[in-house]
């Protein structure tokens, strides 16, 4: 895949990824196997037919292998940027056990960018209204694919957003380098195109109860998809130091609300020659890792108490970090935030690890190395250790059940919670995870809805 | 988009506007809050909701200009409106009967004190107000809290109205006379809420404040608003805005709420110089060749 060279991205939020030329797509196309096993489709959690779609771009038809991506998948510009693809298709690949696997994410986007700037996505037709009202809230990947399915079985759906704009993690957390903010705004403007409606500014649970969109507005069933936005802490000492962010307020303030640009008037911290610390090794630490280093950090250093190999980050991500001149300090956690005499963070101090025996999770669990805590500068640092569930509805709604951690309860197959009519999925469901994952998820809940509407049977 | 549909200035800087907003007129209970957002390339502040009117489908948000982003929002009229408006956020201030409830408003933390004490005097509480203001043209909701209140002082610091002094002093004048409070509300400047706190900790008089940290998106999302009481670390759009006083590290809300004092000193510089060369393109009738950045 060609990129932007990381001397120049590094200074700037535009895509590193550039995308395939048609003749590099098609050349791609070519090293598929066609194999008998399908062993990509199996691997993608919602079953895309990659065997067809690449079949018709080496015959050329970008049109129709995009749509017949959409089958399965109505957000392919987006999960063709963000898939964990070596955890599924491109590790499932049978090519991989001997070069490198069919480059399956860059064929998806390929398609995907081919159809948006060919002006041509072919939006489905929309049968006659069933006189059914769903009500959906949040609106990331869950809420939008469900939306989109349930729209082109004839019911009228309103999504619910807590926020200004909608997208969820797409437009608040993941960044304009890695997923261009255009392209969750093309697809929302095909969904209102579709007929879906949009109501951002409402927090479900605050500005109005879930109860009260079934009771006195008449929705038929509520799908809710809220997503796991609540940040953890460490509760290290000095974590309320100035220059202290969680990964979420600090990426909201950049990609929701555009610090990065001048013209815009949200604050965040000026990290401009800075030394900067992130703690974490998922997709979110490494978000805000080079994010920092855009925004002009002299070091942007990555702080992770186990190894590179145990870091989640999808692979890729990890590459590009390296290359813009990130630097990982694996093995290492933090211990305490240390600040001057006005509260501004100076330094973070942190201790060695090493990994011990193997958890029952089959992870090794990293344990502190005695005697060997040392200090690194920091003006920022940024906690990225995971998040929990968004608990709005949940408290509001005393028959939702829920289980450890407030995550709501939902049959695996029909995604029906303990309320009739009440629907949940994605990572308000499964705690924090993929963003295919989530599209999955609500393509089940529009199944199970439909089902339920026309059955009328909970 | 939220319609402005009555928009007037109380006091110089501090402007009243009635807002179109029926899901959060609805939904309201006092002391919570809203999020707005003025413009497309606005920041998001956190403002206290003044009045609902539930039938009219309208709030009432009472707004200091002290930023670009308040200011900015003050140079708003009726029939104009505000890009983007969430709401109600945080935890309705607890109503019920406390026997006296003191209020204490300082500058426009008045505006917030407002309708708990209308809640709480509904609730069948006495209620004693003290309303404190820099000078008398700073004193704002007056006549309303008076007819709230079963007795109401107000203080400045000039003594150009009222009594001459601090409402620490006026409290503790209540106290020292065996007033049995069982609840004081203060609202209002951070050093205000602290001696107030101070005044009553010895005492073990119930005090509540309500506090102002920076906040982004209102929900929990973030954990900018955090806060230190009751020595843990609390999100104050979720678990307040109202903290119990005596638990509550001032110390550390000033702090935290001086992260970017630096950029809004500079961004308001920027914006009344620009406002300043609007009045004066207007007052030569020229065509301006700045463009009005701001909307
Ligand atoms: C920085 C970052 C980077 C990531 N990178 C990747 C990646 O590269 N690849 C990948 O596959 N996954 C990635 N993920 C994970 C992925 O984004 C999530 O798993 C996915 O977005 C979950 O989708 P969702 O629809 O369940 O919820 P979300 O996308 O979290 O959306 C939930 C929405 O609900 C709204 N909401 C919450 N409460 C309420 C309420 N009470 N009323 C109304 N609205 C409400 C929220 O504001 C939010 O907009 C990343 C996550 C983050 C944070
Ligand atoms: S404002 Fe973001 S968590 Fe409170």
């Amino acid at each position: 895949m060609p990129e932007q060279p990381p001397e120049t991205r590094g200074g700037n939020f535009k895509e590193v990824n550039l995308g395939l030329e048609a003749h590099a797509a098609q050349a791609e196309a070519q090293r598929c196997l066609t194999c008998a096993s399908g062993a990509c489709t199996h691997g993608c959690p919602v079953g895309v037919k990659v065997r067809e779609f690449v079949d018709l771009v080496l015959a050329g038809e970008y049109l129709a292998a995009a749509k017949k991506i959409r089958e399965d998948n109505v957000l392919p510009a987006i999960t063709g940027r963000v898939c964990p693809q070596e955890d599924q298709c491109e590790g499932a690949c049978v090519m991989g056990r001997k070069a490198a696997p069919l480059a399956i994410g860059y064929l998806e986007r390929f398609v995907a960018d081919w159809e948006r700037e060919h002006g041509q996505v072919g939006l489905p037709t929309i049968p006659p209204p069933t006189g059914k009202k769903i009500a959906i809230v949040g609106s990331g990947p869950a809420a939008l694919s469900c939306a989109g399915d349930l729209v082109q079985r004839g019911h009228a759906v309103t999504v619910f957003e807590a926020l200004h704009e909608i997208g969820g993690v797409l437009i608040y957390g993941i960044p304009e380098f890695r997923l261009p903010k255009d392209i969750v705004r093309e697809e929302v403007e095909n969904l209102a195109k579709m007929g879906v409606k949009f109501e951002t500014n409402v927090v479900v649970g605050k500005t109005v109860t879930l109860d009260a969109l079934m009771q006195e507005e008449g929705y038929h069933a509520v799908f809710v998809a809220t997503g796991a936005g609540l940040p953890q802490f460490m509760n290290i000492p000095g974590e309320n130091l100035n220059g202290v962010y969680s990964a979420n307020e600090f990426l909201t303030r950049v990609n929701l609300l555009r610090a990065y640009d001048a013209g815009f008037d949200q604050p965040v911290f000026d990290c401009r020659g800075k030394d900067v610390v992130v703690v974490g090794g998922g997709n979110v630490a490494m978000d805000a890792v080079r994010t920092a280093l855009r925004l002009g950090a002299k070091n942007a250093r990555l702080v992770y108490r186990r190894s590179e190999e145990e870091m989640p980050a999808r692979k890729e991500e990890v590459h590009h970090a390296k290359d813009e001149g990130v630097q990982f300090m694996m093995l290492t956690n933090p211990t305490a935030f240390l600040g001057d005499e006005k509260g501004w963070l100076q330094k973070v101090r942190c201790v060695r690890m090493e990994l011990g025996e193997a958890d029952a999770s089959g992870r090794r669990s990293p344990k502190p190395v005695p005697g060997s805590e040392f200090e690194v500068e920091a003006a920022m640092a940024i906690v990225a250790v995971g998040t929990t569930a968004n608990p709005l509805v949940q408290q509001t709604t005393p028959d939702l059940r829920t289980r450890k951690g407030g995550y709501i309860e939902a049959e695996p197959e029909t995604l029906r919670t303990s309320k009739r009519g009440v629907f949940a999925g994605g990572d308000i469901v499964t705690g924090a995870a993929t963003v295919i994952l989530a599209m999955g998820a609500g393509r089940k809940a529009a199944a199970g809805i439909d089902a339920y509407l026309q059955s009328g049977a909970w | 988009m939220f319609p402005i549909v009555q928009a007037q200035f109380l006091a110089p800087d501090v402007k009243r506007f009635v807002i179109e907003a029926p899901r959060i007129a609805k939904a309201y209970r006092a002391g919570q809050f809203v999020i707005l957002r003025v413009y497309d390339k606005g920041e998001r502040v956190p403002l206290t909701i003044s009045e609902a009117d539930a039938a009219a489908g309208t709030i009432a948000i009472i707004v200091q200009g002290v930023g670009k982003t308040t200011k900015l929002l003050n140079t708003l009229e009726a029939g104009q409106s505000i890009l983007d408006v969430v709401g109600p956020l945080g935890r309705p201030s607890e109503i019920k009967s406390y026997g006296t409830v003191v209020v204490i408003g300082g500058g426009v933390g008045t505006a917030i004190a407002y309708p708990t004490a209308v809640a709480m005097k509904k609730a069948g509480n006495r209620v004693v107000t003290i309303l404190g203001a820099r000078t008398k043209g700073l004193l704002i909701l007056e006549e309303q809290l008076r007819s709230t209140s079963d007795e109401l002082f107000v203080m400045t610091d000039d003594g150009s109205y009222g009594e001459k002094g601090l409402v620490t002093r006026k409290l503790a004048e209540l106290v020292d006379g065996g007033a049995a409070i069982g609840l004081v509300l203060a609202i209002g400047p951070i050093p205000m809420m602290r001696a107030v706190a101070e005044a009553t900790r010895p005492r073990t008089i119930h005090t509540m404040v309500s506090l102002n940290p920076i906040m982004v998106d209102g929900t929990g999302m973030c954990g900018g608003c955090r806060v230190m009481a009751g020595g843990k670390s609390q999100f104050a759009c979720v678990d307040g805005p109202e903290f119990d006083a005596h638990e509550v590290d001032f110390g550390l809300l000033m702090q935290r709420n001086a992260m970017y004092r630096e950029r809004e000193k500079q961004e308001l510089a920027e914006f009344e110089a620009q406002q300043q060369h609007a009045t004066m393109c207007a007052e030569i009738g020229g065509a301006c060749k700045v463009e009005n950045q701001q909307r």
